[in-house]
């Protein structure tokens, strides 16, 4: 049995997954998500390469948001620069894994470009000039016909390095599982280490952060590249999945979406980050199932399917924020911390 | 040379002088108090030590380098550090992540170094922590080292705080009342560490504190400011004897 | 030059509109520090219990007076409901929680009365009046007449109503606004409320407009935001002016470069400009600066 736990060294205490039971069950779940492809459906492998896509794209929100403070609505728009410049370079015969990283530096770039008011701007009022980030950036996609195709989209050949091509679903689940394990590994490490650490400083007290000799306005910045560089990764895996984009792919409602991912499964956490992403991306997929299942019983349902997905979403970000206002992870860690001691939990 | 040295100083917030013309100074190694009623501008001046104000009029100079237009920061990384009034911990941190934060500028990692944690990053994670322990053996806070902060008791909340203002080991360290809201017994044991800090460790200290009898038991000198302007100065003894400290500080005891 | 006039004229017109709805955002953000992403789904939903009631044989009057009571209850409901268990909680969940409220009053729109436009009764003869070299259409005229009364009403109600003095007072500070024995939490309901009137009125102005109602109206709501980041959020004074000064940009900008461009300027320009204000002028045009205490 276990009765908490004792460390002897420094290096043996700052590990992430302290216990062996910890790793075992870690080892045990990857090895699922592995073998999944084997007995999924092209439906569910969907399904899920797109909980990966959005996986990492809620994990760079939350570097931005969840951790550093910054309140972005401009999350769509840095998935797009990241999805749009995957289709130019792809087309370009660039290989997938030099591609995938070049749209995360562009979106990076991007990302602090429009970090520069951060400066200035706090809460509220960068939240909006995020906004004012979405909008633009859906204009410049729309217009700049020469590389994005306009309204009408475009085309990505399938991901490839060398002659190896990803052209079937399950090779790129694997791709997309992959790239989602590495990056919630690098954000788990880098919030244990000094530029994570500055990055929460600067969200619980600025002002207490710059006197301990963070330079804050430097650190919003790179957070705002850090977090644009993964929601940028996360949007040239969109392109490859989807394999053709529009800007119907990044509406404004897919920036609410993730924030509302981050919210429900937990500010300032990476375990929060793949909760939320997981929920939100089920939500409508479970919705359609039961709106399905009960269309013979209720027909005027598939007429309402769009305000019932809407509704829905609405109402589960209203109904944790108001009960569950530290999302999903923290309940986690109560049960966690609860079965820790069981039974002696009292 | 002087380790600190303000020259005529002022700071006006809209049509009130926070500050008017506030010259003092502090030699290495000095525990030095600042004293006044509320809304004399003790803190303010703090402020304007540390950066987070910039003086209307005046000069602020550090170990003889002029440091007025400097952000926080970078005077923290020429060796000052400060408490505050109202406690501005990292509140979602653990004790010793907050005392990390104060090792940011002593550490090099980076976001590659961190995001992948191997070697140099890894290695400097660990020798880090080392000094750290030492300053939480030091303050006697091993019991709460991995507690959040927001969950513990006002005065221990102080107590960190002190810890991670040390955990930059500064040269100058200015305290915005550090005793206040505590029991006896725990402003005993903060006036008995800012002595050992000052005596041990040699450290340059500013204080502003409420509490005289700590005041006068522990400062080599005295500033005393009244609505913005400095009215006294000196040792203990002296200050204690002026009028003038006397009615606007000491009011109706002393009247 | 008729050209130019015509562009400012119209951009006037949708300005005060504007100026109309932003008033919503700003009443709600001095009284209670909540930036209200709902605000263009009160509009949505005003807009179309209008229509309803217009369809159901009202005679407009009586139609324009039973929104507004809807929409002083939609407010005292919102506030009551989802506002105050937010009352302390950090500005992303608050932002949040206005834009999990946006997504639930649009699927209310969206399943009650679906996607299509729904027509507008045309209240006024359409041959346009000339005033000089312009022609003017007398839904313009009305619109803007309205807007601007109701404008004025409104100023006139903050400056010297018992409510608006009270409201007036806890927007300066909370503490002190209690400790003079107004109930704080009556005047975030009553923000609310007229938070969303302005917001049902503006909705019911732009669907005479327009000829109709359709969900795109709700974009009216992110729409507005530029104008209370020009004018400062916690200017009145300046939501007024900022509403003229965006309704009047994107006009202009939506005239002379969507052409050029090839359409969507209208849309962006606001926002563009925003970006620039807000890197030199971070409050606004009005808004005031803080220094923050620590
Ligand atoms: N950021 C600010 N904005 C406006 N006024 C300020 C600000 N900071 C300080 N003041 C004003 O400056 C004056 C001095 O304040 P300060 O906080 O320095 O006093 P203090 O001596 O520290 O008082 P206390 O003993 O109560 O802490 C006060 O009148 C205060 O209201
Ligand atoms: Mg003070």
């Amino acid at each position: 049995m276990r009765s908490g736990d004792f460390r002897t060294s420094y290096e043996a205490d700052m590990a992430v997954f302290d216990t062996a039971l910890a790793r075992w069950l870690l080892a045990g779940f990857v090895a699922a998500l592995l073998l999944f492809p084997l007995i999924g459906t092209s439906f569910w492998l969907d399904v899920s390469s797109r909980v990966g896509i959005a996986v990492i794209a809620a994990l760079g929100l939350n570097i931005l948001t969840g951790f550093t403070g910054q309140i972005s609505l401009g999350n769509a728009a840095f998935l797009a620069v990241g999805a749009y410049t995957t289709a130019w370079l792809a087309g370009k015969g660039v290989p997938f894994i030099i591609a995938m990283y070049v749209s995360g530096l562009v979106s990076a770039l991007v990302g602090m470009v429009f970090g520069i008011p951060s400066l200035r701007l706090k809460g509220l009022y960068l939240a909006i000039a995020t906004l004012a980030a979405h909008f633009i950036v859906a204009f410049t996609v729309v217009h700049w016909e020469a590389v994005t195709g306009g309204v009408n989209g475009i085309s990505i050949p399938p991901a490839q390095i060398g002659s190896f091509t990803f052209d079937s679903d399950q090779r790129l689940y694997y791709v997309i599982l992959a790239a989602a394990i590495f990056h919630l590994w690098f954000a788990k490490n880098l919030f244990r280490t000094r530029m994570g650490k500055a990055f929460i400083a600067v969200r619980d007290h600025d002002i207490s952060a710059e006197v301990m000799g963070v330079d804050v306005f430097r650190h919003k910045l790179y957070a705002f590249g850090v977090s644009s560089f993964f929601v940028g990764v996360a949007g040239s895996l969109l392109a490859y999945q989807a394999k053709i984009i529009s800007p119907e792919n990044f509406p404004l409602s897919v920036a609410i979406d993730q924030l509302g991912m981050i919210i429900i499964g937990g500010l300032g956490s990476v375990l929060g980050s793949i909760f939320g992403a997981v929920f939100i991306t089920l939500l409508p997929e479970v919705l359609r199932i039961v709106t399905g299942a009960l269309a013979g019983q209720l027909p005027q349902l598939v007429q309402l399917f769009a305000a019932l997905k809407l509704g829905v979403f609405g109402l589960t970000i209203v109904l944790f924020l108001i009960f569950e206002p530290d999302g999903m992870a923290a309940r986690w860690h109560r049960i966690k911390a609860y079965w820790k001691l069981y039974p002696f939990s009292y | 040379m002087h380790r600190l040295e303000i020259d005529g100083v002022s700071l006006r917030f809209g049509g009130i002088y926070a500050l008017q013309d506030v010259t003092m100074h502090v030699a290495p190694g000095e525990l030095v108090a600042i004293i006044g009623p509320n809304g004399a501008g003790k803190t303010s001046l703090i402020n304007c030590i540390s950066g987070v104000y910039r003086p209307w009029a005046g000069s602020v100079r550090f170990d003889g380098r002029d440091v007025t237009r400097l952000p926080p920061a970078t005077r923290t990384r020429l060796g000052l550090a400060r408490t505050f009034q109202n406690i501005a911990l990292f509140q979602h941190m653990t004790v010793l992540e907050n005392m990390m934060v104060g090792r940011h500028f002593h550490q090099k990692t980076g976001l590659f170094t961190g995001g992948f944690y191997y070697g140099p990053g890894r290695r400097e994670e660990i020798a880090e922590r080392k000094i750290v322990e030492d300053i939480i053996d030091f303050l006697e806070i091993e019991h709460v080292r991995k507690k959040i902060v927001h969950t513990l008791a006002y005065g221990l909340q102080k107590r960190v705080e002190l810890a991670r203002a040390l955990a930059l080991e500064p040269s100058l360290l200015l305290l915005d009342e550090p005793m206040a809201g505590m029991n006896a017994e725990e402003k005993e044991d903060m006036a008995r560490f800012i002595l050992d800090v000052n005596e041990e460790k040699g450290t340059t200290i500013v204080m502003i504190e409420h509490d005289m009898g700590v005041v006068m038991d522990l400062s080599h000198r005295i500033y005393v400011l009244n609505f913005g302007k400095k009215i006294a100065e000196g040792e203990p003894s002296v200050v204690r004897g002026n009028r003038e400290v006397q009615v606007a500080y000491l009011g109706a005891d002393a009247a | 030059m008729e050209f130019l006039l015509q562009l400012a004229l119209n951009g006037v017109v949708v300005g005060s509109i504007y100026a109309l709805v932003a008033l919503g955002f700003v009443i709600i953000y001095k009284s209670s520090g909540v930036l209200n992403f709902a605000q263009g789904e009160f509009l949505l939903l005003g807009a179309y219990v209008f229509w309803a009631l217009v369809e159901g044989h009202a005679p407009w009057p009586y139609a324009v007076a039973l929104t507004i009571l809807f929409s002083i209850l939609l407010g005292l409901a919102m506030e009551r409901l989802i506002l105050r268990p937010m009352i302390g909680e950090p500005i992303i969940s608050v932002i949040m929680v206005t834009l999990g409220l946006s997504s639930i009053l649009r699927a209310i729109v969206l399943g009650a009365w679906g996607s299509d436009t729904r027509p507008y009764p045309a209240l006024f003869a359409s041959e346009p009046i000339q005033i000089g070299p312009l022609p003017i259409s007398r839904g313009y005229l009305f619109s803007m007449f309205t807007a601007a009364l109701l404008l004025a009403l409104f100023t006139l109600f903050f400056r010297y109503s018992r409510v608006g003095i009270a409201m007036r007072a806890t927007a300066f500070s909370q503490e002190v606004a209690q400790s003079m024995g107004i109930s704080v939490r009556r005047i975030f309901a009553v923000s609310w409320s007229i938070a969303a009137v302005v917001s049902a009125l503006g909705g019911i102005l732009l669907g005479e407009l327009r000829g109709g109602v359709d969900g795109s109206l709700a974009i009216l709501g992110l729409k507005t935001l530029p104008v209370v980041i020009l004018g400062g959020l916690d200017s009145i004074a300046g939501a007024i002016v900022g509403g003229l000064i965006v309704g009047v940009l994107e006009n202009l900008a939506g005239g002379y470069l969507d052409p050029v461009m090839g359409g969507g300027v209208k849309e962006v320009a606001p926002f563009a400009a925003l970006v620039l204000i807000l890197m030199f002028k971070p409050y606004g045009l009005f808004g005031k600066v803080k220094i923050e205490r620590v």
